[in-house]
């Protein structure tokens, strides 16, 4: 099976869902003639032509709601915002119009969109070039909002959220990109959307993560192996729908819950996910749950240890992982 | 074996009186779990074990009262590596433990009959009594893991077993106390045809119990605190010849400034506007001018004060205490009403430090809040008076030969004959009552 990179893995479930389907077309800043600026749609405008992969003008508030135009005449979009920190402009076009349609038109009109972006920091990329946006949008009924955390699950959910009837927001923490390979089959295969992944069993205690961080929660998890703490990880993959069934599962399993998000804490992902342990699985919490997240601060720092001290790292994790074994 | 001993629980108390025991003997103790409860003149506490490992003896029991340092029992340490705690260690390791007792910790209560709900509905499922489990969490705290490996180690069969025969004996209504996991004895001594067992006041099982009914009485067993309470109101009133005096003032005026200031008061204070602080304010100024009331008969020598540390009386609803304002006579009638907002809340909820309760000069109690008009209050040993402040109440009295409505109170001085004579007594009270009447709308509260 070949070994591919995260977003060799994205190319791929474009390229495969726009040979599979005719309706489906791709459009963003720079995605054709140049490829996209991460190089994710490389030899998608010569392969597939102009019609197929739109290069649109400096206006997200026009990706989206062409995209959104385009969904309700018959066809399948894949909006790319270059980088999450632009969705801004395009706030209202998706909750406003995207999220709402299907409800609004008592079923007659859906939107089968899936919007891309990169997300967040470690990358050197400063306030306009790091932020995590996920929790801004997973407020919203209407919207799915996935964010896988390898290569495997990247094209898999990719091709779900094609396929999904209704608005997909797919969020690709950029530091993932190449970071890591794993086998992705050529093949035709998908992941659904709204189910978690265990990604490590354990006994003493249980990481919830998502993104970047599932993967310095899977490092800390190994580090603390040697001083005897066994550490159960789990992969939300989708954060809305969230896997409620296997969160409630993963805290049952140990009693103990530490959060692990780079965005922010406060209303965060991770609000939702403890409260709904709060709510279902109180009398099997053993310790209260914890999170561990980025600072309370409006951006991410362009200083390099600004930075290194706003982001998390394998370390932090483990000594949160640490202290809540203990407790 | 290590020893457990009485720890110094504050700096002028040298003994202490043992209330329950919350272990018995054979019970595992983990490190820090509280071993028995204390009573001193001050405050209540709980000893807490400096050791992990089996209650093997215990030296002293209920209601015994012993000497700072008295060994009170012993435990069977658990096997530890050696590396961590040779015995010769541990016994250096004692003044530590002093230090330990001293600070009722965090540790204590975590410890102290508080579960995680995983936990308790593990203990439950699985029918397994906590007081057999060896906690291993943070400060001894047992965790979800450790019940589990308790259950998987059988140790659950011989515990529900007990539980069996603890639902046996049930059934018997006699038996019942025999049930309580705090009885000190072996469950073995209990009488099972015993009608009434609380025929003297050491009696474990009837503490345990807590009341003990025949047909027509209910035998209730003291706590600690109330054996305290009673022990020194005996010994106030053997040791000192109470004289009582009693004046009225007329604070018609000080009412009408309090209603019209109270608002205000708690909008910028936010607290209420008592009348408490104007007692202790009037008070103070009177022990300042006749620092006779402000004294101790102390083996034959009056001890005068220099320092103005008011006791106040704060009751809860099973005990009286009485916890002191240090220098009232520095304090504004704002920060009085401070400083007796934060004991009383503190009283109440049983959080009063060692330094809360030391060093009181005079008492002053607020017998009016319970709307009493008269009482004989019973002076707080070895302070020279106390002083009760009655109901405010209005009544029709004579000024300037007419009939009036004032709002008249009476104020209760019971004192030490030893120390003062009824004409000293006497000025104090109408320097106080005289003090009540001027408080009015040029009052300054700060």
């Amino acid at each position: 099976m070949p070994v591919k990179q995260y977003i060799e893995a994205i190319h791929d479930g474009l390229h495969d869902e726009l040979a599979r389907d005719n309706r489906v077309f791709i459009l963003g800043e720079d995605v054709g003639v140049r490829g996209g600026v991460f190089r994710v749609t490389t030899g998608l405008y010569e392969e597939f032509g102009e019609d197929r992969v739109l290069d649109t003008p400096l206006a997200e508030s026009a990706i989206a709601g062409v995209a959104i135009g385009a969904a309700m005449a018959g066809m399948i979009p894949v909006a790319e915002i270059q980088f999450a920190d632009f969705i801004m402009p395009a706030v209202n076009q998706i909750i406003s119009e995207a999220a709402k349609i299907r409800y609004r038109s008592n079923n007659d009109w859906s939107c089968p969109i899936v919007i891309r972006a990169p997300y967040g920091g470690g990358v050197h990329g400063a306030l306009y070039h790091s932020q995590s946006v996920e929790a801004l949008f997973t407020h919203v009924p209407g919207l799915k909002i996935v964010t896988p955390a390898t290569p495997y699950d990247a094209k898999g959910m990719l091709r779900a959220a094609i396929r999904d009837p209704d608005p997909v927001l797919f969020f690709e923490h950029k530091k993932l990109y190449r970071l890591l390979k794993e086998e992705v089959p050529d093949g035709e295969y998908t992941v659904p959307l709204g189910k978690a992944a265990v990604r490590r069993e354990g006994e003493d205690l249980t990481v919830i993560s998502y993104g970047y961080a599932l993967h310095l929660a899977l490092e800390a998890a190994a580090a603390v192996q040697n001083e005897g703490i066994s550490v159960h990880v789990l992969d939300l993959r989708s954060l809305r729908p969230l896997d409620e069934e296997a969160i409630l599962e993963a805290t049952r399993k140990t009693g103990k819950v530490l959060i692990v998000h780079e965005d922010n804490k406060v209303a965060g992902v991770g609000a939702e996910v403890s409260a709904l342990i709060a709510e279902y699985a109180l009398f099997d919490l053993d310790a209260p749950i914890r999170r561990l997240a980025g600072p309370e601060v409006p951006a991410m720092p362009f200083s390099p240890p600004l930075e290194k001290a706003y982001m998390l790292t394998a370390d932090k994790v483990a000594e949160a992982i640490r202290e809540l074994a203990r407790f | 074996m290590a020893d457990i001993k009485l720890p110094q629980l504050g700096e002028s108390v040298t003994e202490g009186t043992l209330g329950k025991w919350l272990k018995n003997v054979g019970d595992p103790v983990a490190k820090y779990e509280p071993l028995v409860e204390i009573t001193t003149d001050k405050v209540n506490a709980e000893v807490p074990s400096d050791f992990e490992g089996v209650l093997q003896e215990i030296l002293v029991q209920e209601g015994e009262t012993v000497k700072v340092g008295t060994v009170i029992c012993r435990v069977l340490e658990d096997s530890v590596p050696a590396s961590v705690a040779p015995v010769a260690s541990v016994v250096a390791a004692s003044p530590a433990a002093a230090t330990a007792a001293n600070v009722p910790s965090a540790n204590v209560s975590l410890t102290g009959g508080r579960f995680s709900p995983a936990v308790l509905r593990l203990a439950d499922e699985h029918q397994v009594d906590l007081k057999h489990v060896v906690g291993t969490g943070e400060g001894g705290r047992i965790t979800r893991k450790d019940v589990l490996a308790f259950v998987e180690s059988g140790s659950v069969q011989a515990t529900a077993s007990a539980a069996a025969g603890v639902q046996q004996s049930m059934t018997n209504p006699d038996n019942v106390e025999s049930r309580s996991s705090r009885s000190m004895q072996p469950s073995g001594s209990a009488e099972p045809e015993m009608r009434v067992p609380a025929t003297t006041g050491t009696s474990s099982r009837a503490a345990d119990a807590g009341a003990v009914s025949t047909d027509d009485m209910t035998v209730i067993e003291p706590t600690a605190i109330r054996k305290t309470i009673a022990r020194r109101m005996v010994e106030s009133k053997h040791n000192a010849p109470h004289a009582w005096t009693m004046v009225e003032a007329d604070v018609s005026q000080l009412v009408a400034f309090r209603t019209a200031a109270k608002k205000d008061f708690k909008r910028k204070e936010g607290l209420d506007l008592t009348f408490m602080p104007f007692f202790i304010k009037a008070v103070v100024e009177g022990l300042k001018q006749y620092p006779m009331l402000n004294s101790s008969w102390v083996n034959d020598q009056i001890l005068m004060k220099h320092r103005i540390n008011i006791s106040i009386a704060v009751a809860t609803d099973d005990a009286l205490t009485v916890p002191v304002i240090h220098d009232a006579d520095r304090l504004s009638i704002a920060g009085l009403a401070h400083a007796t907002n934060e004991l009383a809340a503190r009283a109440r909820a049983g959080r009063l430090t060692m330094a809360d309760m030391q060093g009181g000069t005079f008492t002053v109690n607020n017998t009016g809040a319970f709307g009493s008009i008269l009482s004989q209050p019973i002076i707080n040993s070895p302070q020279a008076a106390i002083l009760s402040f009655e109901s405010i109440v209005k009544r029709p009295v004579v000024v300037n030969d007419a009939i009036a409505i004032r709002s008249m109170i009476n104020l209760s001085l019971s004192l030490d004959h030893r120390v003062l004579d009824g004409w000293v007594a006497g000025q104090f009270l109408r320097a106080v009552k005289q003090r009540l009447e001027s408080f009015g709308s040029d009052t300054v509260l700060y």
